[in-house]
């Protein structure tokens, strides 16, 4: 937090008022912006000036600014998330930028993901998803057995914990040329997979979730891995390997 | 007449719950199809709430302002969620938990709830891990713990430093399942904006579909409000964006009574704030403190050298180093509970010792240096390395640091671009959790019959404090084994009830109040953003009720608060239409509820004659500066009813506690 240096940038941002119209480009001038800010405060001080010029302010979706929620998109200078690596947009900070910058933002693209303002998309298909089977089928009752009387490993918790750090933000779908779910997927399907609670309806559940995932729209997976470089949270593509070989056993047994 | 019956079970502490369980009036499974229910907001608290009223066979309906379930604040939490599991063997049990949570609330919470609170917790853990929850293990494959502030045994279970979201995706998943089934019906981006009352009772609430604009009606034979936290009242604070108390100040003007508004939680270990661009405070998890030592300059001349960049915190010599929390507080250290280090950090800047480069030169020092020294050692011998160079420690201590806190270092160093290994973090307390909010009975029934509220959005069972990892406890303890029992003996009324029908007179009034409410925003057309606003309350809030409160400043606060609402209704200007996504007129319908609420919290602040918790009246400390409590005049919760608008006219309830199991002492971290 050194010495306050004030950034003077154009901004090239997507505007389009909802689903049914189209959108296109809006440039705007942002000045004396500090260095210290986040990328989303910068779009706070935008949206400051806009609204007191008595216009519309920018649409985005974000809400807990800490990097865990998920919420905050945006496609900046044609990366998910921005420059920065394994960050979401909201940890994103403006001393990544140069003064005299133009940033390009627009929304995921993906036509599994609608436009609903601006830079906000739907993301609910990947509600939709999970709904299909992202769970462990068990009552809510608290009539459980006892949290030790199921053993796991330290590496498989550790694994699993990886997978399931997955904060469902969309970037690997933002970011795949064909608009695939299955970092996504394969993170929810790992989780359970390399824990011993879900096994017994493991492959009704791969089965299910990838069913949803294709009828949701989302295209398939030809393994170039844009999606893990830019996932914000590490999650690797060892989980979409490990939920093909679940799918597969499964197919396989459903004969 | 005052409605305060906290229905507290009778008979010995341990068995109150058991007993009322036993004795609570059934809604049969073949009945509770004809039974709707709402939801609103799905954290830990709703969601489990949600997930597990489903399953029992309610028709449930749950609603959220985020586009996802997944994605409520309860995310965020880090450090963990405390149970009475024994599983280290140190001595903890039922009575504990229980101990500690009473005075870690200084006294100020009810012996009955805590007790169940705790009495449940042990379960919480075996549903979660039961959902999948990947909680830390150890190389036997059995569940690892860690200590918090504040307590002496280790119940604190975890999933990394992102136990909140585990636990959140636990209970999503459980809804999920219910939403598949269609038991449950998710209204996402949608936020409450009215409750509906029929012949007493919680019918129903009006809705705005933040999507589309429209504002919808919904019926219920109940309502449950689970819609989280007031803190973003002082703008600043370590809250998601949208976090809000609409619902909960909605159903308040309604009749339900607001408990402790006073209480909020200041967190010690956030990052300070850089400027006047800043949007949200970020939480460096408490667990830092285990091996971060606090501490700022002893020499004035030092502090106001670093402020103005000529001298790095590195060079400044042991000796002239003020560990003040290690100093004042000798037994406890740098793990003092988090209301006494905050005031300790406020303290030394107020005397002007801040080493932060902002307007306010409000920040310590967290330092890890000794800790890497101390640690890089043990690494050495362990490793057998004879006569480790310093650069050698350096680095094995760095290590260990690194597998421990890793990522927080990271983002950390994300915020500010400096390295915490290699200079100590700059940290400064920061808004975090509210301890007061609507007041419940130990069914968590509001005061309005048929209107339950749980998690952080009741006055909960914290008391004038939170000790760590206990709010991840309560909202799950709610939602998934308390209110689930307690809201079907009153439901158990209306099995023969039917459907509310939602095109009543009730729904009419209600829901027009809204249209013209949305009306007079978009109309305003005044001269100031709906931030603008907000910010200025933050101010006065951090200011005047904030860490530490005199009389004075609570009587400038209200009056402040009072012009601020003047000029909030008579200039704010709100762009946009009606019809569709419009962020500024959901945070113009917010911050008009803050506003009110802020102004009862400083007239609460004020009437409170003592210091507890995180309620600190400067008048009220002893001459070493510590909290005085006084129980004799004291010991009560105290609820608010509304009367009109004029917030300065709502009459106090007083609900005295009484502690039959427990000697209320002195707190002493000494
Ligand atoms: C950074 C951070 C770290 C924390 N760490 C810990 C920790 O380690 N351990 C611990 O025990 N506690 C911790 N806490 C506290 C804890 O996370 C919260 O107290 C708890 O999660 C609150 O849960 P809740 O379900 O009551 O509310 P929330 O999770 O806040 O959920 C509120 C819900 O209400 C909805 N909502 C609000 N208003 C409306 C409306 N008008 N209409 C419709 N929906 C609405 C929201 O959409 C959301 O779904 C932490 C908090 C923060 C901020
Ligand atoms: S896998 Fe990564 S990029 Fe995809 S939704 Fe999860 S966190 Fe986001
Ligand atoms: S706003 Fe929550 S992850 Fe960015």
């Amino acid at each position: 937090m050194s010495a306050k240096k004030g950034l003077h940038l154009t901004l090239k941002i997507w505007r389009q008022k909802n689903s049914k119209t189209k959108g296109q480009f809006e440039t705007y001038k942002i000045s004396d912006v500090s260095t210290d800010s986040s990328f989303l405060e910068m779009l706070d001080i935008l949206n400051e000036n806009i609204i007191n010029e008595g216009k519309e302010p920018i649409a985005f979706d974000h809400d807990c600014r800490e990097g865990i929620c998920g919420m905050c998109s945006l496609y900046i200078n044609g990366r998910a998330h921005g420059p920065d690596t394994g960050i979401t947009t909201c940890q994103l900070h403006m001393r990544m930028f140069k003064d005299g910058e133009t940033i390009v933002i627009e929304p995921w693209r993906s036509a599994a993901f609608p436009v609903i303002k601006d830079l906000m998309v739907d993301r609910s298909a990947f509600d939709r998803v999970m709904a299909a089977g992202g769970f462990i089928s068990v009552n809510t009752s608290g009539n459980t057995l006892d949290a030790n009387a199921i053993p796991v490993p330290k590496e498989d918790a550790d694994k699993a914990m990886d997978a399931a750090a997955c904060i469902g933000c969309g970037a690997c779908v933002a970011t795949c040329k064909n608009g695939s779910a299955m970092l996504f997927v394969g993170a929810k399907v790992s989780q359970f997979a390399l824990l011993p609670q879900g096994r017994v309806e493991a492959k009704r559940r791969v089965l299910n979730m990838v069913k949803a995932m294709d009828e949701e729209g989302f295209g398939n997976c030809s393994n170039t891995g844009a999606c893990e470089i830019e996932c914000p949270k590490g999650i690797s593509l060892e989980n979409i390997a490990r939920m093909n070989r679940e799918y597969m056993a499964a197919l396989v047994d459903q004969g | 007449m005052s409605k305060l019956d906290s229905r507290i079970p009778a008979g010995p502490l341990k068995d109150k719950w058991k007993n009322h369980k036993d004795h609570m009036n059934l809604v049969a499974p073949n009945n509770r199809d004809k039974i709707d229910i709402i939801v609103v907001g799905t954290g830990l608290a709703g969601g489990s709430a949600a997930a597990t009223l489903a399953e029992q066979g309610y028709n449930v309906k749950a609603f959220c302002y985020q586009d996802s379930p997944r994605r409520a604040h309860s995310i965020a939490a880090q450090g963990g969620i405390n149970a009475a599991k024994n599983y280290q063997g140190d001595g903890d049990s039922t009575y504990r938990l229980f101990y500690d949570t009473i005075k870690g609330g200084d006294y100020r919470a009810r012996e009955a709830n805590v007790y169940r609170l705790a009495e449940v917790s042990a379960n919480i853990i075996d549903q979660c891990v039961s959902q999948g929850v990947p909680f830390g293990r150890d190389y036997g494959g059995q569940l690892d713990n860690r200590s918090f502030g504040g307590v002496q045994v280790k119940r604190t279970f975890y999933a990394k430093g992102q136990t909140g979201q585990q636990l959140l995706l636990g209970a999503y998943s459980s809804m999920s399942r219910q939403i598949g089934k269609g038991r449950i019906k998710m209204y996402n981006r949608h936020e409450m904006m009215e409750l509906v009352i029929v012949d007493g009772k919680a019918r129903g609430i009006i809705a705005r579909n933040l999507v589309t604009g429209e504002i919808e009606r919904h019926s219920a034979h109940a309502v449950v409000i689970a819609s989280g936290g007031y803190g973003n009242v002082y703008f600043l604070s370590t809250n998601a964006m949208g976090s809000n108390v609409s619902a909960a100040w909605k159903i308040h003007k309604k009749g339900a009574y607001f408990a402790n508004p006073c209480y909020v939680q200041i967190h010690p270990t956030c990052i300070p704030v850089h400027g006047t661009q800043q949007s949200k405070l970020t939480l460096m998890s408490e667990s830092l403190r285990n091996s971060g030592r606090i501490w700022v300059p002893k020499k004035i001349e030092d502090s106001v050298a670093i402020r103005e960049g000529k001298l790095r915190p590195e060079n400044i010599k042991e000796e002239d180093r003020d560990y003040y929390l290690e100093r004042r507080y000798p037994a406890f250290g740098n793990l003092v509970p988090r209301d006494v280090a905050s005031r300790a950090g406020k303290e030394r800047c107020d005397a002007g010792f801040g080493i932060e480069n902002n307007e306010t030169k409000e920040g310590v020092y967290l330092d890890f240096s000794t800790e890497i020294i101390k640690k890089g050692k043990e690494a050495a011998i362990e490793k057998h390395i004879h006569n480790p160079t310093d650069q050698q420690i350096y680095d094995l201590g760095k290590a260990w640091i690194e597998e421990k806190y890793g990522n927080l270092f990271v983002m950390y160093e994300k915020i500010t671009a400096d390295d915490p290994y290699k200079t100590p973090m700059k940290i400064y307390p920061a808004v975090h959790y509210t301890m007061g909010g609507v007041w419940v009975d130990y069914n968590l029934q509001s005061t309005i019959p048929g209107c339950f509220v749980i998690g952080e959005a009741n006055f909960s069972d914290h008391g004038a404090n939170r000790l760590g990892a206990s709010a991840l406890m309560q909202g799950l303890a709610d939602g998934y084994f308390v209110l689930p029992y307690t809201i079907a003996d009153y439901l158990s009324a209306d099995i023969r009830t039917g459907t509310i029908p939602t095109n009543s007179e009730d729904f009419d009034k209600a829901e027009k109040e809204i249209k013209d409410k949305v009306d007079f925003f978009l109309n305003n057309k005044g001269t100031y953003s709906v931030d603008h606003f907000h910010k200025k309350l933050g101010h006065i809030m951090w200011n005047k009720v904030g860490m530490g409160r005199t009389p004075e400043g609570l009587k400038e606060a209200i009056a402040e608060i009072a012009q601020v609402k003047k000029e909030f209704w008579a200039d704010v200007k709100v762009p946009g239409d009606a019809d569709g996504m419009n962020t500024e007129l959901e945070k113009a319908f917010r911050v008009a509820d803050f506003i009110e609420l802020g102004q009862l919290m400083a007239i609460d602040a004020l009437h409170r004659n003592e210091s507890c918790g995180g309620h600190f009246r400067e008048d009220h400390a002893t001459s070493e500066g510590e909290a005085e409590r006084d129980d004799v005049n004291f010991k009560y919760v105290g609820a608010w009813e509304y009367q009109t608008d004029d917030i300065t006219t709502e009459v106090l309830h007083k609900e005295d506690l009484i502690y039959e199991n427990i000697e209320v002492k002195a707190r002493s971290y000494k």
